[in-house]
């Protein structure tokens, strides 16, 4: 296979600090600290033949303005240049659920969605869940029942119950396991998930009545 | 047994709303100034020597800080594991890493290094390094002997004359064998005996974070984010690994997104970003992708072996000839096959025993302890072949477990070893009784279209827990009793639960206790590592022998402040109190400030360690300080047991099953939180059965690389392979050499649910059995069609 010429294609691209420079002088972009900017280099652009443009996204409920490559994951916006780290990778392939968000409602793999592809959507993460200190119900289940034990897999269950329980608030044990099994739980703690979802059902029940 | 106020009680760990709203933070969401990316140019093959290299492109591409070669990580002596090497040993092994201002960037510049490789010799499966000829899978040799490798080649004749699905059963190596009793005779006794290939199948651990760090540099100290099982013993193995000082690592690690005994000590890979920072000047985060996982994570070692079991009409094992080739991959040597001996002889205490085994290394990727090392595999393998002797004697299965029982008296195996404790008849009664054992035993055989019900069950012993770590809490002027914890927090709840027997013995009010943990310049004393069991008793111990030293201590300062004597003086409810009135703990915080000495930590008991002194040091003037070692009895091994019963349906057409019931009892002393342990228990018999049923890898035979390094391909168990409920119960009777009575409980569920999985299936097959695990559907179907195996016997990762 031919080798891709990454040295030429570098020099040819917009320099990355010009670039930064440009965002900067707007003021408007997100800014994570120098971070940000630099896991947005212009090789990085070049390297891929993708040029960064600035988006906006609504993420619990507010306008992030942030600079996307053309091939960048919504997971990867999310915890690298948004900062909301709740959203966990466990394979980055679609396999395991550890970075379900809800778009629009419904629970999607962050890992397998092109942060382009959910402009003007409204994408929730686990830091939106609480109101302040107030947990929200599916949380509050949680605690009752002490679901989860590494707890690495949690933010992409608990997104997969809010999603799921919205949709259909009374669903049967045997029901959300169907609908929970997209997401992995290496720890198997299985039955206290499925716990915490039936009761996180009656409370999302109990909050709507 | 006393009565416990906290022992016994369920909690939710105090760490859990931080882990539910994302404010939990693991290795990777950790961000520094100026942070760096790493990534890593890893062997494509599984053994070779790399002729030259030659990373000048990549250092001269835009964004590329610095490259790390493996002249510049310390190389020591073969089996010790470099984190970058010049002759892997393994698919997927690192060879050089570079760091760049962004991950893109830094895979770009390995796809520019140029490699010259010398492919050298492989060997896949154990079996093939010990025939005459056959390859090594190191330069140095094949075998372990001890702690030494070693060239061992069985002749031929041992091979000669053994059908392809035969276990040859050659000379183990010399430091791995051991019997006891009459063999012979109890052979010769049994009126039953029974032989039987045995297969367990290698299967990584894939925790669910894999295995990421960062790391900086700050005034010549490491600022290591790490995840590990452990903080204590993690952070000093960085010390070692990297070659610094232990006081000049800070390891922060509060959370660790499950290791299963892949990150006890954390990972050698985290030299590459503490020594790439150092180079660099700058923070180096090294992110693990899931297939580097696969390779560079850790696995169980597979087993190949041979049983020969006699027993006689009452179910009592009279002999067992147990041979064990072990798939020990390129590195450290596993204690898996030794450890499958003892547990074999403490779970059915054959009247005589011999046990050989020998360890291969393999160029597959490295293993390490996985949750019952040993334990699930000995267990998984032998379960099915007692249980076909039950079946050929006609008796049940559960009589034949009760006979065989260790209990507090037995003295097993190769010392023989005295144990601390067993209930194990009460377990397998009580498990009998809530799974409804006789009952549902009437329905095996039964059968319902292509579906015929299967009826098993399996008991798992395991090590239990160790003794002899340190202490230590601090009193505050806020009133506040802090328990400090080098234990790791891995998931299982233990660094909470165990610091709870501090705040019993000084009859302490939970809401007003702190645990500390998680990053060593909070302070942390020399704790166990989380591993093999240990924490539960282990810390236990130590948070108790604590805190009873923090009550002398008050009542101590109560005598000198109050006046009367120590003894006259209780202490309860946050309170010390006697014949001269009561001081509050805040009030004797501030009491031992002033009076400094002992009671401030300024003084320290001579035993304990050295990081429990540091740590007591800088702790020193800001409470009543309290340092301790366990120094109580422990006088024979702690063990803890789990038997699981299983009902399935298995689908003759299909080769697919359906699990109808899992109910498990553990013996693990004394209950320290039952939600916790209904969850470690449940989570472990599920992984267990999972490793039974689907868990595997699969490597190519030609080539010796991985198949399946994706997650999903390797068939970890979901939510839709087991049943949405299981049962979990324990005995909750104490174990007499802890003071809370409590024992480790994470190991033994995984054997036991594993071997109640295959015994199961092995019923509802009546008696057969594919003797390969795992019993995937092909393998269910060749037998039920008397067909061969779609892979061999003794094949491996396949
Ligand atoms: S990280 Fe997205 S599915 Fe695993
Ligand atoms: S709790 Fe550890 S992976 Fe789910």
């Amino acid at each position: 296979m031919e080798k891709l010429d990454l040295r030429s294609r570098v020099e040819r691209s917009v320099s990355r600090r010009t670039f930064i420079k440009g965002v900067v002088a707007t003021g408007a972009t997100v800014s994570a600290g120098a971070y940000v900017l630099r896991s947005s280099g212009a090789s990085t652009a070049s390297a891929q033949g993708a040029v960064e443009r600035l988006v906006t996204l609504r993420v619990n409920g507010q306008d992030r303005r942030v600079d996307v490559m053309k091939q960048e994951t919504l997971a990867m916006t999310l915890r690298y240049k948004l900062g909301l780290t709740g959203t966990k990778i466990g394979c980055d392939r679609a396999d395991c659920g550890a970075c379900t968000v809800l778009v629009d409602g419904v629970p999607k793999y962050s890992c397998s969605l092109l942060t382009h592809q959910v402009r003007g959507a409204e994408v929730t993460t686990i830091e939106g869940l609480a109101n302040g200190d107030e947990l929200h119900p599916v949380q509050q289940a949680v605690v009752d029942e002490a679901g989860f034990q590494c707890a690495f897999c949690a933010p992409g269950f608990i997104m997969a119950m809010v999603g799921t329980i919205q949709e259909s608030p009374s669903l049967t044990r045997d029901e959300m396991a169907h609908a929970l099994s997209g997401n992995l739980c290496r720890c198997a703690d299985y039955p206290k998930i499925l716990n915490s979802a039936m009761r996180a059902a009656e409370y999302m029940r109990s909050t709507t009545a | 047994m006393a009565d416990f106020k906290l022992i016994g009680q369920s909690f939710a760990p105090q760490d859990l709303v931080a882990k539910i709203t994302g404010r939990a933070k693991y290795a990777e969401d950790f961000r520094a100034e100026g942070m760096l990316f790493t990534k890593l140019l890893s062997s494509p093959m599984p053994h070779c020597r790399v002729r030259s290299i030659d990373y000048s492109a990549a250092l001269e591409l835009e964004g590329v800080v610095a490259v790390l070669t493996p002249d510049e990580v310390p190389q020591e002596e073969h089996p010790f594991e470099p984190a970058l090497t010049n002759e892997p040993v393994y698919e997927g092994e690192p060879i050089l890493a570079v760091a760049a201002v962004d991950e893109v960037t830094a895979a770009n510049a390995i796809e520019l290094i140029r490699v010259d490789y010398e492919p050298l010799p492989f060997v896949l499966n154990p079996l093939d390094s010990l025939r005459p000829g056959g390859p090594d899978a190191n330069t140095g040799g094949n075998v372990y002997n001890g702690r030494e490798i070693t060239t061992l080649k069985w002749d031929q004749s041992v091979f000669d004359g053994v059908g392809p699905d035969q276990m040859p059963i050659g000379p183990g190596t010399e430091e791995d064998q051991w019997e006891y009793g009459d063999l012979e005779a109890g052979f010769a006794n049994a009126d039953l005996v029974i032989e039987e290939t045995l297969y367990c199948q290698s299967v990584s651990h894939h925790p669910m974070e894999p295995r990421t760090s960062m790391a900086y540099w700050q005034n010549g100290k490491l600022y290591m984010h790490g995840s590990a099982q452990s903080t204590a013993q993690a952070r000093r193995a960085i010390a070692d690994r990297v070659g610094v000082e232990l006081d000049d690592v800070f390891f922060i690690a509060e959370y660790c997104g499950g290791g299963f005994g892949s990150k006890i000590r954390g990972s050698v890979l985290e030299v590459i970003p503490a020594l790439l920072s150092r180079k660099a000047g700058r923070p180096v985060m090294m992110r693990i992708t899931r297939a580097e996982e696969t390779m560079m994570g850790r696995a169980r070692p597979g087993m190949l072996g041979h049983a020969r079991l006699g027993m006689r009409r009452d179910g009592r094992i009279t002999a067992l000839d147990l041979f064990l080739v072990q798939d020990n991959g390129p590195y450290s040597r596993q204690g898996d096959s030794s450890t499958s001996g003892d547990v074999s002889a403490l779970g059915y205490t054959p009247e005589a025993m011999r046990a050989s085994t020998v360890s291969v290394l393999t160029n597959t990727p490295p293993r390490a302890a996985q949750r019952g090392p040993g334990g699930v595999q000995i267990v998984s393998m032998l379960a099915p072949v007692v249980s076909r002797a039950a079946r050929q004697l006609g008796v049940d299965p559960l009589q034949v477990h009760l006979v065989n029982a260790p209990n507090h008296e037995t003295e097993f195996g190769r010392g023989p070893y005295p144990i601390t404790s067993a209930y194990v008849t009460e377990a397998l009664t009580q498990c009998g009784e809530l799974f409804n054992w006789s009952e549902r035993r009437q329905r095996s055989g039964q059968r319902n279209g292509s579906k015929v019900r299967g009826v098993g069950m399996a008991l798992s012993p395991y090590y239990g827990g160790t003794s002899g770590w340190d202490g230590l809490v601090v009193i505050r002027p806020d009133g506040k009793l802090y328990i400090h914890q080098g234990v790791g927090n891995l998931g299982t709840h233990s660094v909470v639960d165990t610091a709870k027997a501090a705040a019993e013995a000084l009859d302490f009010p939970w809401e007003n206790t702190e645990v500390v943990w998680g990053h060593s310049s909070r302070h942390l004393p020399h704790s166990s590592s989380q591993s093999g069991s240990q924490t539960t008793h282990a810390h236990t111990r130590a948070n108790w022998v604590v805190g009873e030293f923090a009550k002398t201590l008050l009542q101590e300062l109560a005598a000198l402040e109050l006046g009367g004597s120590s003894s006259a003086y209780q202490v309860s409810g946050g309170r010390v109190f006697g014949p001269g009135g009561s001081l509050t703990f805040a009030q004797a915080a501030e009491r031992a400030i002033a009076r400094g000495g002992k009671f401030d930590g300024h003084e320290l008991p001579e035993d304990i360690n050295d990081m429990t002194r540091t740590s007591a040091t800088a702790l020193a003037g800001q409470g009543l300080v309290a340092a301790a070692k366990d120094n109580l009895p422990h006088t024979a091994r702690t063990y803890s047991f789990v038997v699981s019963m299983i009902e399935l349906d298995l689908d003759l057409e299909t080769g697919m099953h359906e699990i109808l019931n899992v109910t498990s009892v553990a013996d693990c002393g004394t209950v320290l939180n039952p939600r916790s342990l209904i969850a470690q228990g449940n989570g472990g018999v599920i992984q267990g059965i999972g490793i039974a049923q689907s868990f595997k890898w699969a490597i190519d035979p030609t080539w010796g690389v991985h198949l399946s390094k994706r997650i999903e391909a390797t068939k970890p168990p979901t939510m839709l392979d087991i049943p949405t409920e299981l049962i979990f119960a324990a005995v909750d009777l104490p174990d007499p050499q802890n003071p809370v009575g409590s024992k480790g409980i994470g190991e033994p569920p995984v054997g036991a649910g594993a071997g109640a999985l295959v015994c199961a299936i092995e019923d509802a097959m009546g008696g057969q059995h594919p003797s390969h695990q795992p019993l995937t559907p092909d393998k269910i179907l060749s037998i039920v069609e008397n067909d061969c195996l779609p892979c061999g016997r003794l094949e491996t990762h396949v």
